[in-house]
């Protein structure tokens, strides 16, 4: 299948007085309808900036955007603003981490979903437009949805506010649904609830979801596909199973052995990495990671040098943008947990 | 309900409340009940862990212990003095003994305000001079948790988000405190940077003998760092106990659904996870008897009526407030 979504060499930078940010920096991946990409990393290191280019809502006075983003097999870059607008919300959505930021505190919230839905639905009657909506609200589980219709954002509970935005989000069925750091204002026993209700929609309507996150959990549970970011480049790739269980770049191995575990040892130490993560006004030569990265020595400089392309390693679909060898890097890898008893 | 053996604790905490006066709004109501009669007790040394969802109260605790905030009732008792209503001159001896981290690593340093003076104040304040002076001092707390000692005179915003909470963690330790409430003092960083946090505290922890409050929603960072773990849901505390316990074996079924609810990376989905219905429910009409019924896969009638209280069988540890708790592996009942 032909994916719906397809992001190549996406390169995004800010003029800023202190110099150029490079805020993403060649970026390519795609997703398929009914699929869940899971885009990780730390602040910083570009994705948030990838998905508000994907909706075109960088300001082109302050943002340079190139490279090719194509919805739906159109191209979005270079397009006027008129043609974009046509196709964002209708065609692609967005759900962002704070719905309380996101949502206008002056207007009922039916009030704001009918707006995002009239916007694509011209000849939309009142009473159509409310049954819409109620429907929508309905559907994403927020009860009483007649009633709640006409109350405004602060009578809602945080995670029946991030229902609403995702009630807005739909209700122009878009077959592309970006959601930024969805669950990351919510309780984890609300979070549980709301990632559940993003797959049954999915199931239901076969939208592709790019959810962007910095919770190597949530992407473990509800993503198919994985991209790990850093500085502005994608440096592993894969299927949930190939970069969370059988991670090859040296910087998910360092995420992963990070994360504190409700498993395992508690009495053992975590193991950082190193060090922050690069300014993008002066991002470090070579690999971006390699001022952080155990592994670099080994390399005799390329590292430090060369910019390490992204290449199949390990299994079928999987790939690493690493400039040691596949087998010395696993061998190395394994040799760390032999010593320090890494998990996973 | 301290063993006989064991030594006086560090900090005693006994029916702890704060209601915060509801104001304004259409309804007549009672008061925010943000804290609702706690017990537990910190050994000098130990680290207890208060975790629970926003809402439960367990950042209004940690500011009622170092006295941030006045408790409405109960009392809290510090190395062996009570400090409840204590005011500010009764307790500027104690502040040395008593020191906070909180949770912004940008909003509670002073943007004017050098490092060195930043973690100099609570020096200054206390009236503290070490031997070889509070400047060699400083130099000595930057180095303890990390940081260049050659930036003392950098201002916070020349520092990343992890190394500004090292800043607030150096001037929390700078009095040499017995005591540190420490307030999601990881929640804000990025994970490789929180792991590195995480890690110091723990080292400091150890190497000072410091007794910890440590105030977090991250079951599994708790898990990391603290030796008992009190689960907290609307101002009460459900289940306290040790941390193998509270995680191996959980009897409050809050507690279950909580941990159940921790995304992880693993080859297992989610798929023995126990849903909870709803949100929170507001702490300005907390539900009749137990808190958690109108969310409790478990609740029967006795639920809504009488409130459980925060129980333990006789000789054990872990106490729960539950009419229905889990039962304990290996006994009867």
């Amino acid at each position: 299948m032909d994916p719906y979504l397809r992001v190549e060499d996406l390169r995004v930078s800010f003029n800023t007085t202190d110099g150029v940010v490079r805020a993403v920096d060649g970026l390519s991946f795609s997703v398929e309808r009914g699929r869940t990409l899971g885009v990780v990393g730390e602040s910083g290191s570009g994705k948030s900036v990838t998905s508000l280019a994907i909706l075109g809502l960088h300001d082109p006075r302050r943002a340079t955007v190139t490279g090719g983003i194509t919805v739906g097999g159109r191209q979005l870059i270079g397009r006027p603003e008129s043609e974009v607008r046509r196709l964002r919300g209708r065609d692609a959505a967005m759900i962002f981490q704070d719905p309380l930021s996101a949502l206008h505190p002056y207007y009922p919230v039916g009030r704001q979903i009918a707006e995002a839905y009239r916007v694509h639905h011209r000849g939309a009657g009142r009473a159509e437009t409310r049954r819409r909506v109620i429907e929508l609200l309905d559907r994403v589980g927020i009860p009483q949805p007649g009633r709640r219709y006409d109350q405004y954002p602060h009578e809602f509970s945080g995670g029946m506010r991030q229902r609403v935005m995702i009630a807005m989000a739909l209700v122009n069925d878009p077959d592309l649904l970006i959601a930024d750091e969805p669950t990351t204002a919510l309780d984890v026993t609300v979070q549980a609830q709301i990632l559940e209700l993003l797959a049954d929609l999915q199931a239901e309507s076969g939208t592709a979801i790019v959810l962007i996150t910095h919770d190597l959990g949530v992407v473990s549970q509800v993503a198919d596909e994985v991209l790990v970011m850093y500085a502005g480049r994608a440096v592993e790739q894969g299927t949930v199973e190939q970069v969370l269980l059988r991670p090859q770049h040296p910087y998910t191995w360092g995420l992963l052995s990070s994360v504190p575990s409700l498993r395992g040892d508690a009495e053992a130490d975590l193991r950082p990495i190193p060090g922050n993560p690069p300014s993008l006004i002066d991002v470090p030569a070579g690999c971006a990671f390699h001022p952080r990265c155990r592994y670099a020595e080994h390399t005799a400089g390329r590292c430090g040098t060369e910019l390490p392309e992204l290449r199949a390693a390990g299994t079928a679909g999987h790939r690493v943008a690493c400039h040691l060898r596949t087998e010395e890097r696993a061998r190395r890898y394994a040799e760390d947990v032999a010593r320090v008893g890494v998990a996973r | 309900m301290t063993d006989a053996a064991t030594p006086e604790p560090l900090l005693r905490v006994r029916g702890l409340t704060k209601h915060f006066p509801a104001r304004g709004g259409r309804r007549r109501s009672g008061p925010v009940r943000a804290v609702d009669g706690l017990d537990f007790e910190v050994r000098a040394g130990e680290t207890l862990g208060l975790v629970g969802e926003s809402g439960c109260g367990k950042t209004t605790t940690g500011r009622l212990l170092v006295r941030l905030l006045e408790p409405t009732g109960g009392s809290i008792e510090f190395a062996g003095r009570d400090i409840t209503h204590a005011g500010r001159r009764k307790l500027r001896p104690l502040r040395p003994d008593l020191q906070i981290i909180f949770q912004d690593p940008y909003a509670s340093l002073n943007p004017r305000h050098t490092v060195g003076r930043i973690i100099a104040m609570p020096l200054q304040v206390n009236g503290i001079t070490p031997a070889g002076g509070r400047k060699a001092r400083v130099r000595e707390l930057m180095e303890l948790v990390g940081l260049n000692p050659e930036h003392y005179d950098r201002y916070p915003h020349e520092f990343s988000g992890g190394q500004r909470q090292r800043i607030g963690i150096a001037r929390a330790l700078a009095p040499g405190p017995r005591l540190v409430v420490a307030d999601e003092p990881v929640s804000a960083l990025d994970v490789s940077i929180q792991a590195q946090v995480v890690n110091l505290l723990r080292d400091l922890q150890r190497e000072l003998g410091l007794a910890f409050v440590f105030i977090a929603h991250d079951l599994a960072v708790v898990r990391h760092f603290c030796q008992r773990v009190a689960v907290m849901y609307l101002g009460r505390i459900v289940e306290i106990g040790a941390r193998d316990d509270i995680y191996e074996r959980p009897r409050h079924p809050y507690t279950r659904a909580l941990l159940s609810a921790v995304p992880e990376v693993t080859r297992s989905g989610p798929a023995d996870r126990i849903r909870l219905t709803g949100d929170v429910p507001s702490a300005l009409d907390p539900p009749s008897g137990c808190r958690f019924r109108t969310r409790c896969p478990k609740a029967r009638d006795r639920c809504s009526v009488e409130e459980p209280a925060l129980t333990r069988r006789d000789g054990a540890d872990q106490a729960i407030a539950c009419h229905y708790p889990e039962p304990e592996p290996g006994a009867v009942g």
